[in-house]
């Protein structure tokens, strides 16, 4: 798991492998790095995060895209709360192609596709949609569907052209691509392993993700080190949160 | 069919650039005035109308919509971009709900561009956008909550919204800013509810931006069962 931007060895944590239309969820600690790997290059990796100790605070997409200027997300950049915190800070990113807009797909959409098919059919290769499985794993924590935004979606990009309408581009990180999120406070994590609520493909299909949970030193880009004047105000507002608690 | 106003209302008729009223006074079933800073909400029942006025132009409306029997099941904007494969919503947007299913429709469009991306001003996105001091600096979120504690709801219900008549461009590479508006005076925007739903508006405040020309001003919130 190491690479350039490593200045010491990091210490993996757990390490778990999601198979297609997989979910995962976890209390991911202040400090630790969240490593998400598209392992066959396939996208369609989508997530939600919650400040653990109080999770109607919540990721915020219009919030962390405007305060950005940017709607896809890179090392460098932040994730922002509603509360106008820094949740985790993008340590790492091999390949820049992560959604911010599109939201998830639900059962409407996986069963309209003419990839639907049950349980009876397919048993575990069921063919699960991204709104369900995120509803699964916030269940867990106590938390329903009032608790559900917008998620992220990773290494799947889709361009917006100047009338407004997007245009898919989907993964292209290759194989192996990766994202490192460092959580800024105690996170509640969920993340739900289907493809893409835009992928055009006809086959219902993606492949397995990895997400390592780490310790790592110091990176060569750090917004927590090299903040713009808005995320270092956000940086502020989390660190005025952890001193107060 | 609405709360009763909180305070008093400006009748409309008596603001510069108010649209004309639909045919007769008896398919009127609101006609208010928003102030500027100012949440309205409101149910709109199913097949009825519901125009919202940008009086003077330029002036940002934060609007977001529930099913009005079940509060859970409420506006998406991820949900809405999605379907309809872009970002800006007009004539024929169908406003999507987050199990999937329709809230409503836009079928009258004066300014041609509304907004999914940017959501709503707060007190604490202001501090990272233009400074700590601007934290108790009136704003979108602290309407928003307002209007939906009349109905028993609350942050956990608040999503991303609405902004109808702000521009939100976004390139191809991905930068975003919120820009002056494209809107004028008298523009207007047309729901049909495709079933009973609670609108809670935020007439924006937002003062250290151009989403509301720098100068918040008054909209026209008129429910009507008139067809145009």
């Amino acid at each position: 798991m190491n690479d350039s931007n490593d200045a010491t060895m990091p210490t993996v944590i757990t390490d778990d492998l999601l198979s297609p239309g997989a979910y995962w969820t976890g209390r991911v600690g202040r400090g630790r790095t969240i490593s998400f790997t598209d392992v066959e290059g396939t996208g369609g990796v989508s997530v939600l995060l919650y400040n653990a100790a109080e999770p109607s605070e919540r990721y915020n997409a219009p919030d962390t895209v405007k305060i950005q200027n940017q709607i896809f997300l890179t090392a460098g950049m932040v994730l922002f709360s509603d509360m106008g915190r820094v949740l985790c800070s993008i340590t790492g990113d091999t390949g820049g192609h992560h959604d911010t807009l599109a939201g998830a797909s639900d059962a409407g959409t996986v069963d309209s596709a003419s990839h639907g098919g049950t349980y009876q059919e397919r048993h575990n290769e069921r063919h699960v949609n991204t709104r369900d499985n995120l509803i699964a794993a916030l269940g867990r924590h106590g938390l329903d569907r009032r608790d559900i935004v917008p998620p992220f979606n990773l290494f799947d990009r889709v361009e917006v052209e100047p009338d407004g309408r997007f245009t898919w581009v989907g993964p292209g990180g290759g194989p192996g691509a990766t994202i490192d999120l460092r959580a800024e406070i105690d996170l509640l994590v969920v993340v739900s392993n289907t493809p893409h609520a835009l992928d055009p493909s006809p086959q219902w299909a993606t492949g397995p993700a990895r997400i390592t949970v780490l310790d790592r030193g110091p990176v060569a880009t750090d917004p927590r080190t090299d903040p713009t004047p808005e995320q270092a105000r956000g940086f502020e507002n989390t660190d005025r949160l952890l001193a107060l608690a | 069919m609405t709360d009763a106003p909180t305070r008093p209302m400006v009748p409309s008729s008596t603001l510069p650039g108010a649209a004309a009223p639909p045919t007769t006074d008896a398919s009127v079933l609101v006609d208010e005035t928003v102030r500027p800073g100012e949440p309205w909400t409101g149910v709109v029942p199913a097949g009825a109308l519901l125009r919202i006025v940008d009086l003077e132009g330029n002036q940002a409306v934060d609007t977001l919509l529930y099913d009005a029997h079940d509060p859970t099941d409420r506006y998406s904007s991820a949900t809405t971009v999605r379907d309809q494969g872009g970002i800006f919503l007009t004539t024929g947007s169908v406003l999507r709900s987050s199990e999937g299913g329709t809230l409503a429709t836009i079928v009258d469009d004066t300014c041609g561009r509304h907004d999914t991306v940017g959501g709503a001003c707060s007190a604490e996105s202001n501090t990272c956008r233009f400074g700590h001091h601007t934290r108790h600096m009136h704003n979108c979120r602290d309407n928003f909550l307002l209007g939906l504690s009349r109905h028993g709801l609350g942050k956990r219900d608040l999503v991303p919204n609405i902004n109808f008549f702000m521009n939100v461009p976004v390139t191809p590479d991905g930068h975003l800013d919120i820009v002056d508006g494209i809107s004028r005076p008298g523009a207007y925007v047309e729901l049909r509810a495709e079933r009973d739903i609670l609108v809670v508006i935020s007439n924006c405040p937002q003062l250290n931006n151009p989403c509301n020309g720098w100068n918040p001003t008054p909209v026209q919130v008129l429910v009507h069962t008139a067809t145009t």
